[in-house]
């Protein structure tokens, strides 16, 4: 008698010891995915930030080339420089990517920018020896270049983060990403406007 | 949730596009602008610059891109076409959509160090566009192309050794050999049946390369959006 409860004590444990291994082998294996789709959204976010970084390495050239035109609107400069200030104050940490608030600033301030720059383009219309000078030339065509990058890897990093949050969202991973602190995290979201440049009117 | 239907809405818009299609060729002109043997020229151009550098630099003309965004259009053709090296994500393409008047040149990333994008706007710019403002599109085709290779000739070497290359050309004219008996004995019996073989091959147009060793074939390379874009 005291042997069968023995045996049946024992099975007991081995079943509850077996079920515990099985969850754990899981566990282990949505927590390393769930890692691996955390650092391919960072190593996103990084080119993101390359490219919006190459963008204001241009700028200064831009205002000096375009300053060197005597009756240059100086207002639409200001603007250019000003909105580059602001967003190089900014301070980016893999944080913004969990920080509703931060996310969104981040994206006004580069929205402000590209506001700024492509009224100054569209002023450099009116100025026909600096449309047609060589160097402005080349710089205009790095900055579209470096537009076209930005929605590039912009659209790369929604589609990261897209796969990555459809995974902690869903059972039963969601329950291990609330554990671990696997947070949803932010798309880019095209802000009206800001594909086309605005138009000036003098 | 809201951002991510904004996300699938937007891009299924966006998604009423030409359709993007899949390169058998170097070069390939949907307009039927160019005659058989420039377009064949320009692809053996094309297909012995790939052979000497391994760089894939591949040229695509199509009618019309019904107001979808050029940038995106020409970046979804490099990514289908997976145009260069996964090694080295050596590819180029220039793009041209005639009736619309514009062009691009898509840079992959690892050659955007030798065709960055203010000399490929330069390219454009100076050396396709006077040409083409005067509907010379072949002669506006062939010196962007060979600006192109100048700019980038020196990036990568072919590193596949000779004698591979050797052997799969040898394999191939065996293999266009058969071919060529197999569609003549065809050809003899029924006619003109022979050419399903040869309409499976063409690139577009009905072109098909006239060298060995078949058409074009991506490397997986990938493009990040580099290069540049005009009009005429």
């Amino acid at each position: 008698m005291k042997n069968k409860g023995l045996i049946i004590t024992l099975s007991v444990i081995g079943v509850i010891v077996l079920i515990g291994i099985i969850l754990v082998a899981w566990g282990v294996g949505a927590y390393n995915n769930l890692v691996t789709l955390n650092e391919t959204v960072n190593q996103s976010w990084s080119q993101v930030e390359n490219q919006y970084q190459r963008r204001a390495d241009l700028i200064p050239n831009l205002v000096n080339t375009v300053k060197g035109y005597a009756d240059f609107e100086k207002g639409v400069l200001t603007d250019v420089t000003e909105a580059r200030a602001r967003v190089s104050q900014f301070n980016i940490t893999p944080e913004v990517l969990n920080d509703p608030q931060a996310f969104q600033r981040f994206q006004q301030l580069q929205g402000e920018l590209s506001g700024a720059l492509s009224r100054l383009l569209v002023t450099v219309e009116n100025y026909p020896t600096l449309k047609a000078n060589e160097n402005f030339l080349q710089l205009q065509a790095q900055l579209e270049g470096t537009e076209n990058r930005i929605s590039v890897e912009r659209r790369n990093f929604n589609q990261t983060v897209q796969a990555y949050n459809t995974t902690i969202k869903r059972f039963p991973t969601s329950i291990f990403a609330g554990v671990f602190g696997f947070g949803e995290k932010q798309y880019f979201t095209s802000t009206p406007g800001s594909e086309t440049p605005p138009k000036v009117e003098f | 949730m809201k951002f991510l239907f904004l996300i699938i809405i937007s891009s299924t818009i966006l998604r009423a596009q030409p359709e993007v299609p899949l390169l058998k060729q170097w070069a390939t002109d949907y307009t039927n602008t160019l005659n058989r043997a420039e377009l064949e020229s320009l692809n053996y151009r094309l297909k012995t610059f790939e052979d000497s550098t391994s760089n894939q630099l591949v040229f695509l003309m199509i009618p019309t891109l019904d107001a979808y965004p050029i940038e995106y259009f020409s970046h979804e053709v490099a990514e289908k076409n997976k145009i260069g090296t996964k090694e080295y994500d050596n590819g180029a393409l220039l793009f041209v959509a005639k009736n619309d008047r514009k062009l691009r040149i898509e840079v992959g990333y690892g050659l955007e160090g030798a065709l960055p994008d203010a000399l490929a706007n330069s390219i454009i710019r100076n050396v396709i566009v006077p040409y083409f403002k005067r509907d010379d599109f072949y002669a506006g085709i062939t010196a962007g192309v060979d600006a192109i290779i100048s700019a980038i000739a020196g990036e990568y070497k072919a590193d596949r050794d000779v004698s591979d290359n050797g052997k799969s050309s040898f394999v191939s004219t065996l293999m266009m050999i058969i071919f060529a008996i197999v569609i003549f004995l065809f050809r003899g019996r029924r006619g003109r049946r022979g050419g399903i073989f040869f309409g499976g091959l063409g690139g577009g147009g009905g072109f098909s390369s006239g060298g060995f060793g078949g058409g074009f074939s991506g490397g997986g390379g990938s493009f990040g959006g580099g290069g540049s874009s005009g009009g005429w």
